[in-house]
């Protein structure tokens, strides 16, 4: 898990600068207020909509807390302003803004650039 | 700048820090201390964990982080060897010097070892620190018997250690009871019962003459002339002050040991205090951490200027569990002076007893003894410790004051302000009050934050809630039970106002009555409330749902999920058989049988779930809900067609009900018994409803519980035929759904329930509320709209769709890895 956590920072990039944006699948294959999980090369991404699609997040799959890769099928929500995902095992829930994790001590997820295009969703990487 | 040397750093010598450093920074004064053990203080009242699964790192009071983040210098493995008191200085046995201002002594105790002929040999220990422990568990794995010399409380505890250890245990005690100090004689009878049941073998009045054997024990030799086979003994019998270094510096010492303190807990030096165990005041050892603690914060005050606080002696009473069992003693247990009559109630059915001793006049009470359950102890305890006249006939007192599970503690509002709630930290009844009374919004972690209160050994934990709720009420508050911080709304008042409101979907609720983006508490509570009101399938809202509900599966450990197909009342074809047989293997998924006279498919992966469900659905099989808040399963014996005792037919009335029940969603989930007859093996009293079949109709019990706190159900009707049976479930359940709090099982609800079952038979049996048609009726409504949800899944390609781990590719998760497991599969560690 490691190497996968190492692979997905190198890919890590701020939406100013990214280098590929991946074209992941049309927007309707995405649940409404949900999340699902898109492969890119051997990377893991849960990507998540809120307001019925108007707001896009994306962040590693993998929960840091027992390396789980589970998040995309978790239950997002907000803290105050702070839109979250909720680990389905144990309730760990992070920010899909900053990737802090918001209610226990767990290692801070990996947040990608997430747009929308001509209906279909889009994932900034740096290569 | 003073600069404080402590000698010592156990329990009572980490609170002295911990306290001190709250008020005293590192620019005000400087701490030292010094530990002969290897590690930081650790927590020795939870020692027998150990035996259980803690590691020593989990029994530390505080990493060693902690003590170099409070700028407290820590030197453990160093021990001080003596103490110039003319330079105010200590040596340690490194050679090393160092001056102080005031020097605590918090040396504490060592096990006391009776000088009985052979205890040198191999295999005798005491239980007193982690090194004595690791001795323990090495020495433990090589055989199969061992005693525990002392049937005192922490002889007690060692005997759980080796329990769970798995050894043949024995405790041998001089005295003719167990915890001579605290209890009496009937009270160590029930508890001797309790704890033969158990499996510990008892042994009283045994003077032990000689630890035998040849090098290694072998057996004990008793005055009696009798003989106890033992491979390994354990020494309890006591505590001696660590009270040398003291000695050698020429301080005054008690004649039995521990150096004397006044109620400033100086010593006979007024630069060195003693504090714990090792401190003698009016002829007493305290050997419990609260009146440490308290000796802690005295000399604290004392040192630091405030002259005011004084140590008073302290209240010896107490309340744990010994291997399983409550036991409480508070006040003065054995009501020793003329003025004072016991009241004693004795079930050694139940395995209870409650000594409570009362003033003759009958108007105070003094002290008492409760084996077997301690859950009034606090408010007995404090009605003790403030001298409050008792308001009801004494005799009142002998029968629980209340059934409430969750502490209930009547009457904290009739305790005085000044009565001590916590007496780990010493947080009083005002101050508690006081901080609801400014912040009307303090939640109960703001309680522990600022004042400590449930931090120390948590059972204070329900007072301090009732407490905060009392006030808050007393305030005219409305005590609200809201979700979370999306909904100003309990989850009663969600249900009426989906309900009138005709809502539909989580986020027109949130919109109209809400506000953010909801999370993961209130969503499933509301996808729960969706399917209570108009019985939906919980795919039709997957993205408010957890996990299991969403993929209508229980996700294990790996990321991969188990199937559970409903079989009604554990009864089954060999055909039904044959064909899970043949799903399981055809899909690799490992098997078991269920609690629930069920059989439980792991292993599955996400996309095989839609085509494991129609294979099984072919075969005549339906959703067994076992991802669901909703009901489980009807279990039930095989009743008068095979029995020879049976008297009804147990296994088609089960099937009978399961069918009725199945899929109703509800609070939490729900299961249910059937029994053919009073031998009632199918365990129906352990369940949220219970039917037991008599020689003229049904019994019929509600909200019991098996889980981490059994309860047995509750009878509400006797007697009854099928359809009435049937009726009184249908009433209970829906008032159950209407009204429970999210996630509370039916036998939290009815120990919450104002009256309890006298109540809920008025309303289910009687109908005092006139709701007995609406209930019914709601839940006709809701049994007519059942569809097996995985029926519906498989045959709506957008549902199908949904089962994919990827939504760009068919690939399968790579990330999933399995491990052989007795011929079978399961997931290989996780993180």
């Amino acid at each position: 898990m490691v190497e996968i956590l190492n692979s997905l920072k190198s890919h890590q990039v701020l939406a100013e600068e990214v280098k590929v944006w991946y074209k992941a699948a049309p927007v309707d294959r995405f649940p409404i207020d949900g999340g699902a999980c898109v492969k890119y090369k051997d990377l893991q991404i849960a990507v998540f909509n809120f307001d019925s699609g108007k707001e896009w997040y994306a962040c590693q799959n993998l929960c840091p807390h027992k390396m789980q890769m589970i998040l995309s099928r978790g239950l997002t929500g907000s803290c105050g302003e702070e839109p979250k995902v909720a680990c389905p095992y144990h309730k760990r829930t992070f920010s899909l803004k900053s990737g802090e994790c918001l209610n226990a001590d767990e290692e801070r997820i990996l947040t990608f650039p997430v747009k929308v295009e001509a209906n279909h969703v889009y994932i900034g990487f740096s290569r | 700048m003073k600069k404080i040397i402590v000698i010592g750093n156990g329990m009572v010598g980490y609170k002295f820090c911990e306290k001190i450093r709250k008020t005293f920074d590192a620019s005000r004064l400087s701490l030292t201390v010094y530990g002969e053990e290897p590690r930081p203080a650790y927590d020795r009242v939870h020692l027998s964990n150990y035996f259980s699964g803690a590691t020593a790192e989990d029994l530390l009071l505080a990493p060693r982080s902690w003590y170099e983040d409070n700028d407290i210098n820590l030197l453990t493995g160093e021990l001080v060897t003596a103490i110039d008191r003319e330079n105010r200085q200590i040596y340690t046995h490194k050679g090393k010097r160092e001056s102080y201002d005031y020097l605590v002594l918090a040396t504490g105790s060592s096990a006391f070892v009776p000088p009985i002929r052979g205890v040198e040999r191999h295999g005798v220990f005491v239980y007193r620190t982690i090194e004595d422990l690791n001795q323990i568990l090495t020495y433990g794995k090589k055989i199969k018997k061992a005693a525990v010399l002392g049937g005192g409380l922490l002889g007690l505890e060692a005997a759980k250690a080796l329990l769970d250890m798995s050894l043949e245990t024995y405790v041998v005690e001089f005295a003719d009871r167990l915890m001579p100090r605290q209890l009496d004689d009937a009270a160590s009878d029930i508890l001797r019962m309790k704890l033969t049941t158990l499996g510990v073998n008892i042994l009283l009045g045994k003077a032990t003459k000689e630890i035998k054997g040849n090098g290694k024990l072998d057996g004990l030799e008793f005055a009696d002339g009798t003989h106890l086979d033992v491979e390994m003994l354990v020494i309890s019998t006591g505590i001696r002050p660590r009270d040398e270094l003291a000695k050698a510096a020429n301080l005054t010492i008690h004649e039995r040991g521990g150096v004397l303190v006044n109620e400033q807990l100086q010593t006979s030096d007024t630069h060195i205090y003693a504090i714990g165990e090792v401190a003698c005041y009016q002829n007493m050892i305290y050997g419990l951490v609260a009146p440490g603690n308290e000796m802690a914060e005295v000399a604290i005050d004392q040192m630091m200027g405030a002259k005011e606080r004084i140590f008073k002696g302290f209240d010896m009473s107490t309340k744990l569990k010994l291997i399983g069992v409550d036991v409480g003693c508070f006040g003065d247990p054995f009501g020793s002076s003329d003025a004072v009559k016991p009241l004693v109630y004795k079930n050694e059915n139940t395995g209870i007893y409650r000594r409570l001793n009362v003033t003759a006049d009958g108007k105070y009470l003094t002290g008492g003894i409760l084996i077997g359950d301690a859950d009034d102890y606090n408010i007995l305890h404090q009605m003790v410790q403030n001298k409050m006249k008792l308001t009801v006939a004494p005799e009142a007192l002998l029968v629980k004051t209340s059934a409430k599970e969750e502490g209930g503690a009547p009457g904290v509002e009739s305790l005085p302000d000044e009565a001590v709630i916590c007496s780990c930290e010493n947080v009083t009844k005002g101050q508690i009050q006081d901080m609801v009374r400014a912040n009307e919004n303090c939640t109960i972690n703001d309680i522990k934050a600022q004042t400590g209160a449930c931090t120390g050994c948590g059972g204070c934990t329900p007072m301090v809630s009732d407490l905060m709720k009392a006030s808050l009420k007393s305030m005219g508050k409305l005590v609200k039970n809201n979700l979370c911080e999306h909904f100003d709304y309990s989850r009663q008042e969600l249900y009426d106002l989906i309900k009138i409101n005709d809502i539909r979907s989580f986020s027109t609720l949130i919109k109209t009555n809400g506000k953010g983006h909801g999370c993961e508490v209130c969503k499933p509570v509301v996808a729960s409330l969706f399917a209570s009101i108009y019985n939906e399938p919980a795919i039709v809202h997957d993205t408010i749902q957890d996990t299991n509900d969403r993929f209508l599966a229980n996700i294990q450990r790996g990321g991969t999920y188990s199937v559970v197909p409903r079989i009604p009342g554990g009864e089954i074809t060999p055909d039904k058989l044959l064909a899970i047989g043949s799903v399981a293997k055809k899909y690799g998924l490992y098997t078991k049988i269920t609690g629930g006279q069920r059989i439980d498919l792991f292993g599955a992966l996400l996309h095989q779930l839609p085509d494991i469900w129609e294979e099984l659905i072919e075969a005549g099989f339906e959703s067994g809900h076992a991802y669901a808040k909703s009901l489980r399963t009807v279990k039930s014996c095989v009743g008068s067609t095979w029995c020879r005792y049976g008297v009804q037919d147990s296994v088609s009335f089960a099937i009978r009900v399961e069918e009725r029940y199945k899929g109703l969603r509800s609070p939490h989930k729900l299961k249910g018994g059937v029994s053919g007859c009073i031998r009632e093996c199918a365990e129906a009293q352990s369940k949220d409803f219970g039917i037991i079949a008599t020689e003229k109709g049904w019994n019929v019990y509600v909200c019991g519980n098996g889980g981490s706190r059994p309860q047995h159900a509750c009878l509400l009707a006797t007697d009854v035929d099928a359809e009435t049976c049937i009726r009184l479930i249908d009433r209970f359940l829906m008032y159950y759904i209407k009204t429970a709090a999210p996630l509370t099982r039916t036998a939290t609800w009815l120990n919450k329930l104002d009256g309890g079952i006298e109540y809920l038979k008025e309303v289910v049996v009687k109908d005092s509320l006139g709701l007995a048609d609406t209930l019914e009726k709601e839940m006709q409504g809701l049994l007519e709209n059942y569809e097996c949800e995985w029926k519906r899944a498989i045959s709506d390609p957008d549902l199908r769709s949904k089962f994919a781990h990827f939504v760009n590719s068919t690939e399968e998760d790579a990330s999933l890895s399995f491990v052989d497991l007795r011929g079978q599969k399961m997931p290989a560690a996780w993180g």
